[in-house]
């Protein structure tokens, strides 16, 4: 019997860490920042020296609020507990985190795509400290020893965990994708993965298509980009699939995702798994917002991807799930949209805004800082009214993103002048002598013979002219 | 013990010598140099202390007499020699838990209650014994030997906080600070023969108090008089944005009705602590005789029925033992304190380092109290013991809520009996933790107490009584407090004391 | 309460003891069992209470939403937080090899 992955289903469910961008860490006042010298951002709570006591930061609650409203979560009252494991890179060898009563519960996000995932909580917990290790290639189980730094201790993270509701790698970017759109859109976080700001755990596991019971799944950790996520979780999958096949049974355990590698291994199995003994922190109180509050957080929420998504669709005639628009909202270039819409370009100009930020803009994302708002409206009129061709639109705008400036300036430079219309009909009639056969031919019907016209006036005027134009004139030679 | 002196002399009261300094009529630096010459007498019987300050305590006494001389305004506690138990941490100082595991660890802050007696003008003479990190009722249990009772140097003198409780009995200092967390202030007050309360949990801030079990530890006074135990409290009490579990109102005021008098007030004796198994009958008499008292004075006393007070005992030997064993996790020699085998061989890896380090640097009754919460918190027992135990707390506040209904204040027993024999209870961790039955049912409710000194027992030993009160009920717990005192019968001073071995 | 009803073993000791990380000798397992059992004995007394519908008190405190303000304030000298560690090396802690990842 042969099977293969394509009579498989895989199931995902994702929890994914996301650091708030707080001034200060979410139980002391030392400074929240990546990327200092060792040791400098620390004190007595976030060391967990003796006698130290935690007293929880305002900000990062309503950053919590913010993200759970944003995920149709449950904004509730809610406690810590104290999550009790010995780990070198943790101050007070336990982590204050919630437990069975999080700030948030119960939501759902919907991908681009469509499909509805369920958020089971968005829970509050301090970050860990960083080890380094030293000796065997700075691989932890190669080491001889490590060293800690601690400035990360204790800085703020909303854990977002999703239902089991993915059924492919593809899926699961996905939704790290919109997800991290949402966070950068609430000002929650930053949602850096490349500086461990969003961080990524997969529960993974596989079953007959049409069986309605879950298997045996496996956590898989340690992947540092969206890339890593889809190859480790289609590795895994692929993994349990032949275990299966081969007569074996998947073993719930977490592993550990091998980036150079490229595949898993077993970190740790479900009897080695450890006992947490969580219990309710005495050091802290309950948090119970009030309804006013939760209702001003509610309302402070910026429009959210989803939402941008339908007014971009509704407002270039794209639909909701254009490649486009989701790319647009999703590299947060939906800004230049708003103001191309407010200068009162029409359904057309918008979507040609739409294209041009999903495209050259989106190529070069980098250089977005130097494109401003003015510049991007007025090459979008250009192109919209003709002026420019769509050539040298394009040809504009790398120049706006390379250096800035003002387009009908840059135009002028490059020598882009639209063509005066009589000129244009003296070339469009030069091309149709020059080709008898062929016009006899296309004005009998032969209309694929269009494209062969438009080329040879597209060479004849070296790219400027506006081809809209240029085939009104022949459509209206012929007839 | 009674009879407060109003000059310099072995029982100068901390309220007369903050008078007397203020005004001038005697100096911080005299006052303090009579404590230290009989800590230089007497401190090698008594062990009191882990640490002396003498040298920083006579550059804090001498800038109180500049201040003096300068005519600046004084705290309430200006010149006041005061003894810290050696869990408060104390900037630059070594800070040890009477445990091995701290090592030479010096804290880079001062706890909140250490920088308020600063500001009040105390004096710190040095840091007191305890059980190692809090955990014990005799002060045996210490990594550096244990204290002394100083009414009979063969006894203990209680704990956890017995170091604070001697050093206030030997007038080694004027007031102390302890810290309790099932009657480690109370228990010791009583065998030393001094007063020691337990404020209501949250209002003094814990910051910088190491943690024993967080949901009960209270730092708190211990002193040779209500009045002055009053002024200590009021002194350190009220609001810290460090602490989130202290209260954020003003504090009632302790001193605020010391001569208010007992005349009208309902004073419940409890029945089930005043007659539980265990209390010897020389307690429960001079139990019985401070209620006759109070009602000698006009109080209303009557008994009252407290059902869970009695399931306190096996439910705090779940709670702090749970809490503790997560507190104590951090002593794991990574950032500060002792690492074993930090000379010779490294440990393998880490976990053998942990392992290492902890076996070496704890002591037994701290091991003991570990391995018992993570036992009370591992997958599934939490249910049964810790969710248990929690449940009884509520019982217990119940019980507690219902009484103060019918009534002002309750009267129970500190101790179930008078100081014991070193070694005496050493063998049997459950004989020593009944020590702590009458005062656990106050920190688990997270109410008020105080230990009074009143009569003695059959072998002329102190014993105590409590006066528990009502969430923030501090003024009406030490207004009875004043009137029992004032009516109990005289104490002999502390044999060390009265043998004339010190000036 | 049936979790209740076997008294603790030296197995149960062991494993408890290994994730407090203590080391124990032989005689002090033994010993401990001895004596955790007996405090483990005590406390079956609240089987005896009726705790149907009585909710669990993990504080005292009846506050709720104690927080403070998003601002920095000054961190510790690291020359005075490294000085207290037993090793350090390039600012950091050291610590002898890690066998195990982070849970
Ligand atoms: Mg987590
Ligand atoms: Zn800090």
């Amino acid at each position: 019997m042969t099977v293969t992955t394509t009579d498989w289903e895989t199931v995902i469910g994702l929890e994914v860490h996301a650091e708030l961008r707080t001034e200060t860490k979410l139980f002391c006042c030392c400074r929240n920042s990546f990327g200092e010298e060792p040791n400098v951002n620390v004190c007595p709570v976030c060391l967990g020296l003796p006698g130290s006591l935690p007293v929880l930061n305002r900000v990062a609650v309503e950053y919590a609020m913010r993200i759970g409203t944003a995920l149709h979560c449950r904004v509730q009252s809610s406690i810590f507990h104290r999550k009790n494991y010995f780990y070198p890179d943790m101050p007070k060898d336990y982590q204050i985190s919630q437990y069975d009563i999080p700030i948030n519960a119960e939501g759902w996000l919907d991908l681009p795509g469509g499909r509805r995932v369920q958020i089971e909580r968005a829970h509050m917990e301090e970050d860990t400290g960083k080890s380094t290790h030293v000796g065997g290639g700075g691989r932890i189980h190669e080491a001889t020893y490590s060293l800690v730094d601690y400035n990360r201790a204790g800085v703020p993270l909303v854990e977002i965990v999703s239902a089991p509701d993915m059924r492919s790698a593809e899926e699961a970017r996905a939704y790290v994708d919109e997800l991290r759109s949402i966070l950068v859109a609430t000002g929650a976080s930053d949602g850096k993965m490349e500086e461990g700001s969003l961080r990524v755990d997969a529960n993974v596991s596989v079953r007959a298509k049409g069986d309605g019971q879950f298997g045996t799944r496996c956590e898989i950790k340690n992947m540092n980009s969206l890339r890593s996520l889809g190859r480790a979780i289609e590795y895994e999958a692929e993994r349990q699939v032949a275990l299966i096949t081969d007569g074996g049974s998947v073993a719930q355990e977490t592993r550990h995702w091998d980036e150079s590698a490229g595949r898993t291994g077993t970190m740790r199995s479900k009897e080695e798994a450890y006992d947490y003994r969580y219990f309710p922190e005495p050091d802290l109180v309950p948090v119970e917002p009030s309804d006013e509050w939760i209702a001003s957080v509610a309302a402070s929420l910026p429009r959210l991807p989803a939402q941008r998504r339908s007014e971009i669709a509704a407002a270039s005639g794209m639909g909701v799930e254009s490649e486009s628009v989701v790319t647009v909202v999703r590299l947060g270039l939906d800004g230049y949209v708003d103001a191309v819409i407010a200068s009162g370009a029409g359904e057309r100009g918008t979507a040609i805004a739409v294209r041009r930020l999903a495209n050259e803009v989106a190529a070069e994302i980098g250089s977005a800082a130097h494109l401003t708002e003015p510049a991007f409206c007025r090459l979008i009129a250009m192109e919209s009214d003709g002026s420019l061709t769509t050539a040298q639109a394009r040809t504009v705008l790398r120049e706006l993103l390379d250096n800035g400036g003002e387009p009908d300036a840059i135009a002028a430079r490059l020598g882009f002048e639209a063509m005066e219309a009589g000129d244009l009909e003296a070339v469009v009639d030069q091309v149709i002598s020059a080709h008898p056969d062929e016009w006899s031919r296309y004005v009998a019907g032969e209309a694929k013979l269009a494209g062969f016209f438009m080329n040879h006036i597209k060479a004849a005027t070296e790219g400027k002219a506006d081809m809209k134009a240029a085939s009104a004139l022949l459509r209206s030679r012929s007839a | 013990m009674t009879g407060v002196s109003d000059t310099p002399g072995p029982l100068a009261s901390a309220h007369a010598i903050a008078a007397g300094v203020r005004a001038g009529t005697f100096r911080a630096r005299e006052v303090l140099e009579e404590h230290l010459a009989r800590v230089e007498a007497l401190e090698e019987d008594v062990h009191a202390f882990n640490l002396v300050l003498a040298d920083s305590a006579r550059m804090a006494a001498d800038a109180v007499d500049a201040d003096v001389a300068a005519g600046h305004d004084l705290g309430p506690l200006a010149g006041v020699p005061v003894a810290l138990k050696d869990n408060l941490c104390t900037r630059g100082v070594p800070t040890t838990c009477s445990s091995l595991i701290l090592g030479s660890w010096k804290p880079p802050y001062d706890a909140t209650v250490v920088q308020r007696l600063a500001s009040a003008g105390a004096v710190v003479v040095g840091k007191t014994n305890l059980d190692e990190f809090a955990m014990g009722s005799s002060t045996e249990n210490s990594a550096f030997g244990a204290t002394r009772n100083p009414h009979d140097l063969t006894r203990v003198p209680g704990g956890s906080s017995g170091g604070s409780a001697a050093a206030v009995a030997a007038a080694f200092a004027a007031v102390a600070l302890g810290s309790d967390t099932g009657g480690s202030i109370r228990q010791p007050a009583s065998l030393c023969g001094v007063v020691g309360a337990k404020p209501t949990y949250g209002l003094v801030s814990r910051y910088g108090l190491i943690a024993f079990a967080s949901s009960l530890d209270q730092i708190g006074p211990l002193a040779r008089s209500v009045r002055d135990a009053a002024l200590l409290l009021d002194s350190i009490s009220g609001p810290d944005p460090a602490d989130s579990t202290c209260l954020q109102d003003d504090p009632p005021s302790a001193s605020a009705r010391l001569e208010g008098g007992v005349e009208g007030l309902r004073v419940g004796l409890v029945r089930e602590l005043a007659g539980a198994e265990g209390i010897s009958p020389d307690v429960v008499a001079c139990t019985r005789d401070a209620a006759e008292a109070l009602s000698g004075l006009g109080a209303k006393v009557d008994e009252v029925s407290l059902p869970a007070a009695v399931y306190g005992l096996s439910a705090y030997y779940i709670i702090a033992p749970a809490e503790a064993s997560s507190n104590l996790a951090r002593y794991d020699g990574v950032r500060y304190g002792m690492r074993a085998a930090n000379h010779g061989t490294d440990a393998a890896d880490i976990t053998e380092m942990y392992l290492r380090t902890r076996s070496a640097g704890f002591g037994a009754e701290v091991k003991r109290r570990i391995m018992l919460g993570t036992y009370a918190l591992s997958a599934g027992y939490y249910d049964a013991y810790y969710g248990q135990a929690q449940r009884v707390r509520t019982l217990i506040i119940r019980d507690f809520e219902a009484a103060y209904e019918t009534f002002d204040v309750l009267l129970a027993p500190t101790a179930p009996g008078t100081a014991f024999e070193l070694g005496a209870k050493t063998a049997d961790p459950l004989t020593m933790y009944l020590n702590d039955v009458c005062t656990i049912p106050s920190n688990l409710a997270g109410h008020p107490a105080i230990s009074v000194p009143f009569g003695v027992g059959d072998d002329g030993l102190p014993v105590g009584v409590q006066v528990l009160a009502p969430a923030l009920g501090e003024t009406v717990m030490f207004q009875v407090a004043a009137a029992l005192e004032a009516a109990a019968p005289p104490v002999a001073l502390p044999s060390i004391l009265s043998a004339g071995r010190t000036g | 309460m049936s979790a209740m009803a076997a008294r603790i073993s030296t197995g149960d000791v062991a494993h408890v003891a290994r994730l407090a990380r203590l080391e124990l000798t032989p005689d002090e397992l033994e010993r401990f069992t001895e004596q955790l059992g007996a405090v483990l004995e005590h406390a079956r007394d609240v089987e005896a209470l009726d705790t149907e519908g009585v909710p669990p008190t993990a504080h005292p405190l009846p506050l709720v939403n104690v927080l403070r303000d998003d601002v920095v304030r000054p961190s510790l000298d690291r020359a005075e937080v490294l000085a207290a560690a037993p090793a350090v090396e390039a600012n950091r802690f050291r610590v002898p090899r890690i066998l195990g990842d982070a849970p």
